[in-house]
């Protein structure tokens, strides 16, 4: 597999949606300059208290950056990794980060070359915890929710993982 | 030309690495918020509200179905999910939302089936959305007992 310089394709799509959403405002206020205020005010609330957020946001991604690459995650999913292997599938997909494609990519070579089925689908599903998000989660939905629903995240992943394994498993197995 | 060896993530290397990931997070996090934004000022909440608001099975299916369908960071369901459930949307609806952003991807399909099968794909969508709705079911009512 070709050695990639991660971000270079999405980097630019982010610049792309914030100036069509921009121009989104530009039209709206030429047809009515009254809900742009109230659009902008509303914005500007928000805006305050998700400010903080983001400086532990950054934090936490700094402290993904700084223990995770995609070599480690390689190395430790062998196809008998046990319990070890379900921890790493579990803990890896709550901290990567960025678009899925990537991992979709890195998942169908983990997948060919022996990772279980149950791995893969557990380190997808994992995704949805999202760490350094967990913050923002916190203060729009408040502590107890963001633990009871990161437990049951976890749960489902291993449940779907199992359940994933059982059907590729069965007669009409397709091999990609 | 010079990769990172494995093992050996410096601080300066990982730091250039993370102020890059979240520059490029915040014209997201800025769009988001001004999309949602716009969009809560322009779409009246009984609008919003009559689309959920009949009854917790259809509203928790709906959640899953837009969650699936829509593509995006993260970031923003949280954002969505927040307003959403300041005007009053079941939390259960919102919960499934916010899964099935995540763990379904109608958008993303094709990739996934080219790089992990169809088969693989398929089940793991399908799995994901039945999944969503039980989870939120099941959050909801934990908090419920909790508290």
């Amino acid at each position: 597999m070709k050695p990639s310089r991660d971000k270079k394709p999405n980097s630019r799509g982010g610049w792309i949606f914030l100036a069509l959403v921009l121009l989104l405002y530009a039209g709206v206020a030429l047809w009515d300059m009254e809900v742009v205020n109230l659009a902008s005010h509303r914005f500007m609330g928000i805006l305050r208290q998700v400010i903080p957020i983001l400086f532990l946001v950054f934090g936490l991604l700094l402290v993904v950056n700084l223990v995770l690459n995609q070599q480690r995650i390689k190395k430790y999913f062998g196809q008998d990794s046990g319990i070890k292997g379900w921890l790493l599938a579990l803990g890896s997909g709550a901290i990567a980060s960025g678009p899925v494609y990537p991992w979709y990519a890195l998942m169908g070579d983990l997948k060919q070359k022996g990772m279980r089925t149950a791995l893969v689908t557990a380190f997808l599903y994992s995704r949805a915890i999202k760490l350094p998000l967990l913050p923002l989660m916190v203060h729009y939905f408040g502590g107890l929710y963001t633990a009871v629903l990161t437990f049951y995240i976890i749960g489902f992943a291993v449940l779907n993982g199992l359940l994933m394994e059982k059907l590729e498993h069965s007669p009409t197995h397709d091999n990609h | 030309m010079n990769i990172n060896p494995p093992h050996s993530i410096n601080i300066k290397t990982a730091f250039r690495k993370t102020l890059r990931a979240f520059i490029n997070l915040l014209p997201i996090i800025f769009g988001m918020l001004l999309l949602t934004s716009m969009v809560l000022s322009v779409l009246p909440s009984s609008l919003v509200a009559r689309v959920f608001g009949h009854g917790a099975l259809a509203d928790v299916i709906l959640g899953a179905g837009f969650g699936g369908v829509v593509t995006g960071h993260p970031l923003a369901s949280y954002i969505l999910g927040g307003e959403l459930l300041m005007m009053d949307i079941s939390l259960i609806a919102i919960t499934a939302f916010i899964v099935s952003w995540v763990t379904v991807g109608v958008v993303q399909f094709p990739a996934e089936a080219l790089l992990l099968g169809t088969r693989f794909a398929l089940h793991r969508n399908l799995l994901c959305f039945f999944s969503a709705i039980g989870l939120a079911y099941m959050t909801v009512y934990t908090l419920e007992w909790l508290s």
